[in-house]
């Protein structure tokens, strides 16, 4: 992949055999990738240096239709893959693009830990409140009594409010936006992307062919309505307070921005006092 | 359009206008561009694609700022807008 960003432009960043790409009429996945590639082009990242990792499900699709080095990791264990990815190679800038099902629910564990961690990674989790590509059933995410292939009569499980699991567990930066704020999708993206630690945006899109025709918004267009009718942009709220009710208010914005020490920072400080640097020539050539 | 007073620098800001292409190979009609336009450029048309989704169409080309919300918003990256320099300097 080039790093000129002068020619860049989205289309660049598309693998064109592979459009158009698989996603429903009406999805909202597509808004939010071309977010995405837009705010990677105006963040003016040079493009070598950055690894797109994804894992299963709609939104996994993503790391095969992007341009750029990405890779399709198995179920849940998009995290993992991204965490030594840039172990590995530190220069990297590492974005996982994946859904609510394989971040939150398979891959749930990864998902704190690393955000306990604070790797220094950016997690962009499109939300669309259900299993989307293996037949619409009750995800995590899934608002209470909203109706689901497996919960016909209504969800009675109480979901996940990520962005207070992702805060409490202790990322730096978390945000939420939905498929229609565009824009504000982007500038965040930008943001969390040159933020140091785990920054984590929340893109809720819709789903119609799973989740909306059962609860009555049946097309994207409705539930892009709903969005724009029912989105209240809060910054700074307590994440405590942003859990998605099924046909109630979508709490929007920038939810957490502080700084903390990151992974790489910590273990460079407990190495450099273990192994003083006049005594790192020879620990290097031990480790090899 | 009117204005309440008349702007000082009428004469010297020109009000960009944007043209609309549609890959049509690419639409899977869901209306996103149409409903979110801010200036109501776009409809629905009858024509169908070859998968049978209906296109849309620049009905009021005119009106259209190029302020590009269509291509942000479009899922498909079926929609683009340049303005008219652009296409004046593409040409050339």
């Amino acid at each position: 992949m080039n790093g000129n960003h002068e020619e860049v432009n989205i289309e660049g960043l598309l693998r064109a055999d592979r459009i158009p790409h698989i996603w429903c009429p009406g999805c909202g996945l597509g808004s939010v990738l071309r977010s995405f590639l837009s705010a990677l082009i105006k963040s003016e990242l040079p493009l070598d240096k950055v690894a797109v990792v994804s894992g299963i499900g709609c939104t996994g699709r993503t790391a095969g239709y992007v341009k750029l080095d990405s890779f399709h990791t198995t179920h849940g264990r998009a995290i993992p893959f991204a965490t030594g990815l840039k172990l590995a190679n530190p220069e990297l800038k590492v974005i996982v693009f994946s859904g609510d099902g394989d971040l939150s629910s398979i891959g749930g564990n990864h998902l704190i830990h690393a955000a306990r961690r604070n790797m220094d990674m950016t997690i962009i989790c499109v939300n669309n409140f259900t299993y989307g590509m293996t037949g619409g059933q009750a995800a995590p995410t899934t608002p209470l009594n909203a109706r689901t292939s497996t919960t016909p009569y209504g969800n009675y499980e109480i979901p996940f409010n990520i962005p207070y699991l992702i805060a409490a567990a202790g990322a730096v930066y978390v945000s939420r936006w939905t498929a229609m704020h565009v824009r504000r999708l982007e500038k965040s993206i930008i943001e969390a992307i040159h933020k140091k630690g785990f920054s984590f945006v929340e893109a809720i899109a819709p789903c119609p062919t799973q989740y909306g025709r059962k609860n009555r918004q049946a097309t994207g267009l409705t539930q892009m309505n709903y969005y724009r009718d029912n989105s209240i942009i809060n910054h700074g709220a307590d994440p405590r307070d942003v859990g998605i009710e099924l046909n109630g208010p979508i709490n929007v914005g920038k939810f957490v921005d502080i700084d903390r020490a990151t992974f790489s920072d910590l273990q460079a400080d407990i190495l450099d006092k273990a192994f003083p640097p006049e005594s790192k020539p020879q620990t290097e050539t031990t480790r090899t | 359009m009117k204005y309440w007073r008349k702007p000082l620098d009428q004469d010297k800001v020109k009000p960009v206008h944007g043209r609309i292409h549609l890959l049509p190979e690419r639409c899977k009609g869901c209306g996103f561009c149409v409903k979110f336009c801010p200036r109501d450029v776009l409809e629905e048309s009858e024509r169908v694609n070859k998968k049978g989704y209906h296109l849309i169409d620049a009905v009021r080309e005119d009106e259209c700022v190029a302020c590009g919300l269509c291509e942000a918003i479009c899922p498909d990256f079926a929609i683009s807008v340049t303005t008219e320099d652009e296409m004046e300097s593409t040409s050339v």
